[in-house]
């Protein structure tokens, strides 16, 4: 079985393969030091478990595991992070705390096994949202794009668009997609800048140009770039609201 | 203590509002058919300025009965013998007085007229008693007003105090698990430099903690403290992390608050070297001069890396520890130059006693 270990830290790296070189059935395929070489190495290398640890250069732990396949099976590494270690509770994520024991890597092993073996997946998204302190929002989007990691502040994230199991991120011009939905998005994005506008659509506030009346009652918003974004009923007395 | 006797400022303005009080006697004992305007002048004044400190004993039974919580007719049969009493002295007093004044030629009658007057007096004295017992409970209440505010303004800032010396002896748990990780990688591979690393953790804390304790400390022994650190932080990141100091020998022995820079310094490793994947430098600087110090702590980060949780909290504590101790008297300022971060302190330079 393929592991991938990722810290950006050279000893924590070494103490770990020395450890997981004591359980059985294991092959490391490789080390990485920040959050784009995990990713690029997870798509070379499809080890079936990644040591992860959260903070790191370029990417964070969390940003890493949205980027990940959702096959493999995710081991947080940390020293010490309670709102993080919170989340991994609440959502059932492994996770070792430094300094670790062997035995705790072993048996971090064999639980990831039992996962793989029952095909459980753990939602990104949504542990990334339980890790956050309360009242602080996402800063900005990942996404994969092709094989490279496109990064998508959330001040030139202009408008989302849901596309039945994923998001289209709409930003200067280009359109990202990301399997993700609609509504774990919008949960992550401060509710002061990005409104829910439609069932299927989430806009920044500061990239909409106008809104146009269309149809009988109804009403369209058009953004900085020309685009349209249709309002439901809702959505059109949420924008009237914010915009007072 | 006698809120009045204890102050020496308050008492000459006490005895100045007792004037009147002489003026209105005066003109009690010179109404027609009673005392001449001299006589009753020469009795009226002494008197008055006898009472005004015989009055101020109303404190001790004022004190012993607070209105608060005491029983009415207890209350009112103290202050009311006290007051009787009081009254009585007073008359007698008087009446000496009248004997003493009746030498002088002319007023031998003074005895007999002032010995009609004694009911007047006797009344007279009982009320202005009374006057006195309410004006002391005025005053202890504001007393007890003022006490209770000092009280309260002194728990504040032990409170404040006690806030400063655990912000002080704060050391980061995520450095400490992340050193213990370290030296739990290099026990196996590097016995040596895991020995290494335990003595200068140790030696770190240590310091902390001593340092911590103090009021002051020199520039020179923070820096200290601030190099064991890095030492500590250069075998967690290896060739990441680099050092690099640009010190003015003069102004080592500057006073400083203790372990002000060491968050600064963390906050330079944690949301700067650990941030970028070829890590850099840390750069410290002091400058002495114009009867100020100036501390420079600058690293590179990237600016493109995810901010990590906790990024600010060291400049807010930073920035608070400065206030209480120079006020408007020191500067900080911390702003990012592209992909570099820089921190700037300047505080008067205050050499040790």
């Amino acid at each position: 079985m393929g592991v991938l270990i990722v810290d950006d830290e050279e000893p924590a790296r070494m103490i770990l393969r020395e450890h997981l070189a004591k359980v059985g059935g294991l092959r490391v395929l490789g080390e990485c030091a920040n959050g784009f070489e995990a990713v690029r190495a997870a798509g070379e290398l499809s080890p079936e478990i990644v040591f992860l640890d959260i903070e790191m250069p370029k990417l964070n732990g969390f940003e890493v595991l949205e980027l990940l396949e959702p096959g493999i099976a995710v081991i947080f590494v940390t020293a010490y992070d309670e709102h993080a270690v919170r989340a991994f509770d609440v959502h059932a994520v492994d996770y070792v705390l430094k300094p670790f024991s062997p035995e705790r890597i072993a048996a971090a092993v064999a639980r990831a096994r039992e996962r793989l073996r029952r095909r459980e997946t753990v939602s990104a998204p949504e542990i990334a949202a339980a890790a956050r302190p309360e009242g602080t929002w996402l800063s900005r989007v990942v996404v994969r794009d092709g094989a490279r990691v496109q990064i998508i502040p959330v001040e030139k994230l202009d408008a989302v668009e849901a596309q039945d199991d994923y998001v289209a991120l709409k930003s200067e011009g280009r359109t990202f997609l990301k399997a993700q939905t609609l509504g774990s998005l919008a949960a992550a994005l401060d509710p002061k800048r990005f409104v829910r506008v439609h069932r299927s659509h989430l806009v920044r506030i500061d990239a909409l140009a106008r809104i146009e009346p269309f149809g009988r009652g109804s009403h369209i918003g058009i953004l900085n770039d020309g685009s349209r974004v249709p309002l439901s009923r809702e959505g059109y007395a949420r924008l009237r609201e914010l915009l007072g | 203590m006698h809120p009045i006797l204890a102050h020496r400022g308050r008492l000459l303005p006490y005895l100045a509002a007792c004037a009147p009080l002489g003026l209105i006697l005066t003109g009690l004992l010179a109404r027609p058919g009673a005392l001449a305007l001299g006589e009753a002048a020469a009795l009226a004044f002494p008197m008055t300025l006898a009472f005004a400190f015989m009055g101020l004993s109303a404190w001790y039974p004022c004190r012993r009965l607070p209105v608060k919580g005491a029983r009415l007719l207890p209350l009112v049969a103290t202050h009311a013998a006290a007051a009787l009493l009081t009254s009585s002295v007073w008359v007698v007093l008087g009446a000496g007085l009248a004997r003493l004044l009746a030498l002088a030629p002319g007023w031998e009658a003074l005895p007999a007229d002032y010995d009609a007057e004694v009911p007047a007096l006797f009344a007279a004295g009982t009320l202005l008693y009374l006057l006195s017992v309410a004006m002391h409970y005025v005053l202890a209440s504001l007393e007890a007003a003022r006490e209770s505010e000092q009280r309260e303004a002194e728990l504040t800032i032990l409170a404040r105090e006690a806030e400063l010396a655990a912000l002080k002896a704060q050391i980061r748990p995520h450095f400490l698990f992340n050193s213990l990780n370290s030296i739990s990688a290099l026990a196996s591979s590097d016995p040596p430099r895991a020995q290494q690393m335990c003595v200068l953790l140790g030696d770190f804390l240590r310091k902390s903690l001593a340092l911590g304790e103090k009021a002051s400390i020199s520039i020179g022994e923070e820096l200290a403290l601030s190099r064991s650190y890095l030492a500590v932080e250069e075998i967690r990141f290896g060739a990441r992390l680099g050092v690099e100091e640009d010190l003015d020998e003069r102004g080592q022995e500057c006073q400083i608050p203790p372990l002000l820079l060491q968050p600064l310094v963390e906050n330079a490793v944690r949301h700067g070297i650990a941030t970028r994947v070829d890590g850099g430098k840390v750069r410290l600087g002091i400058a002495y001069g114009g009867g100020r110090l100036r501390i420079l702590i600058e690293n590179p980060f990237d600016p493109e890396s995810p901010v990590r949780p906790g990024s600010g909290r060291g400049l807010v504590n930073v920035r608070q520890r400065l206030a209480a101790r120079y006020g408007d008297n020191a500067m900080l300022a911390a702003k990012a130059l592209g992909d570099r971060y820089l921190v700037v302190i300047s505080v008067p330079a205050e050499m040790p006693a």
